[in-house]
């Protein structure tokens, strides 16, 4: 790649024009409350089935950036998006109603990432102006999918996440002062993990050889960050991650935040923190996009994070592959 | 970086363990709980029913338990219990409600036929074969053994 072996830099420099977070009722008695752009009072936003209460985030999400920003759709060339659900329904669907060209997106819980890097490329080459890059997940449609009926008697493992319901939207475009400066598109990584309930673990390596690689790339210190902040490893799956990174030399546990391990208070009895495809995405439009608009960030490296799993190959006993894209933003004051 | 096997070693060392006193603690009571009122309500059948034999008694004690079960998970608080008491609530017949109605009541969106009669033993499945297979093994055993006598 142009900016060395898996990092791209974006010359013309892609900027947030908005951000939007819209998260459901447990996110918002969290510790990351006030910074949420928009709280559901219950988990199915009015809507006859999950899906359809997911498909309405992801689209409230893409639509809150877009007025966020004062424009209107049809400014918007591009809405890449993706989600958890099989097919990306929940994606598909909102771009139906949205009027907005679509590219459907899927790297699981990393999918943000994936998102913001091809729309930062395109409008870097010019080939569109403004692109909304959304993702989203909903705890209910996510739990049934990958785990067992709601109402089950089930108790959760001591490694497993709780999927965030949520959906998050930044639009990049021409206008503002932060920019996505460069990325670094991660490989698929899998070091033998097979328990669907510790996905921590499975996702761990892929972030440390990501950050690493990244760091390798552009000849950059990890104090070059203000933060460098994974998307959902969890607890546990954080401190993998920084053991990683000392046993190549990094040490960036004072700098390292995760956006999973953010969202939930100890309180809330989710073991490890919180997972999914909106856990990076609502992070990173509510809290860090606060500090980075507000000046208390200058420059960050965001890595969204995912287990490459289905609930198939998991039964067939395969191990569990994981990826993690690094995106870094900076401030231009 | 770490290799492959070294990462598995560490993550055997470092990852957190259940707390087992704690959940041990809370199965039993919740599971004996249940029992409890099992107990309770095959002797009130008794002391209203004086004449039954203990076979009908136990047939509606199972069926009081089941309603029970699959109410509380109606209403939404089963899986709060199981959270507690993980096995203490699953094993009783009060937990095999639970599994029958839980997927019933999730899969009721995908409609009655693929969705609630479909869906309905995905979990409680398993357990029934291996019911009736077990059944049938004893079945054959008992058979044979009766040749020899």
């Amino acid at each position: 790649m142009t900016g060395g072996s898996q990092t791209i830099y974006f010359r013309n420099k892609p900027r947030v024009m908005s951000g939007y977070s819209i998260v459901g009722p447990k996110e918002a008695e969290g510790p990351l409350d006030p910074y949420f752009h928009k709280r559901l009072r219950k988990d199915d936003f009015g809507q006859k089935s999950f899906e359809k209460a997911e498909c309405k985030l992801h689209m409230s999400a893409i639509s809150g950036a877009i007025i966020a920003a004062g424009l209107t759709p049809a400014d918007v060339d591009l809405n890449i998006g993706g989600d958890l659900l099989n097919q990306i329904i929940t994606s598909s669907f909102s771009a139906r109603e949205l009027d907005i060209p679509f590219i459907g997106m899927y790297s699981a819980c990393s999918t943000f990432g994936q998102s913001l890097i091809v729309g930062a490329a395109l409008i870097d080459g010019g080939y569109i102006r403004r692109a909304a890059c959304s993702t989203s997940s909903h705890f209910s449609t996510a739990e049934r999918q990958y785990r067992f009926p709601l109402e089950l008697g089930t108790q959760m493992t001591p490694t497993s996440q709780w999927t965030v319901t949520g959906a998050g939207c930044t639009l990049l475009g021409e206008k503002g002062n932060i920019f996505i400066e460069s990325a670094t598109v991660g490989k698929v990584v899998d070091f033998g993990i097979t328990d669907a309930n510790n996905m921590g673990a499975a996702m761990a390596p892929a972030a440390a050889k990501t950050v690493v690689t990244h760091l390798k790339d552009t000849g950059r210190d990890p104090t070059y960050y203000d933060y460098i902040v994974t998307g959902d490893l969890g607890i546990y799956g954080s401190r993998l991650f920084l053991e990683l990174l000392e046993s190549d030399g990094i040490k960036a546990a004072s700098i390292h935040k995760d956006c999973g391990q953010m969202i939930f208070d100890k309180k809330q009895r989710c073991p490890q923190g919180g997972s999914g495809a909106g856990c990076s995405s609502v992070v990173f439009n509510s809290y860090f996009l606060h500090h980075l608009l507000a000046g208390a960030i200058k420059r960050m490296l965001l890595v969204p994070t995912g287990a490459l799993l289905s609930k198939l190959s998991s039964l067939q006993g395969e191990s569990i592959p994981g990826i993690a894209n690094a995106v870094v933003f900076e401030r231009e004051d | 970086m770490l290799s492959r096997s070294e990462y598995i070693k560490l993550d055997q060392k470092l990852s957190p363990k259940s707390k087992e006193i704690q959940t041990l603690i809370f199965a039993f009571l919740v599971g004996g709980l249940i029992c409890c009122i099992g107990q309770a309500i095959a002797d009130l059948v008794k002391m209203g029913m004086p004449n039954a034999e203990e076979k009908v008694i136990a047939q509606i004690d199972s069926v009081a338990m089941i309603f029970l079960g699959s109410f509380l998970t109606g209403l939404g608080l089963y899986d709060n219990i199981g959270k507690y008491a993980g096995a203490g609530s699953i094993i009783p017949i009060t937990g095999f409600a639970n599994s029958v109605v839980s997927p019933a009541m999730e899969y009721r969106s995908e409609g009655v036929v693929f969705g609630v009669m479909c869906k309905m033993f995905v979990i409680a499945g398993p357990i029934i074969v291996s019911g009736v297979t077990a059944s049938i093994g004893i079945g054959l055993i008992y058979w044979f053994v009766g040749l020899f006598q």
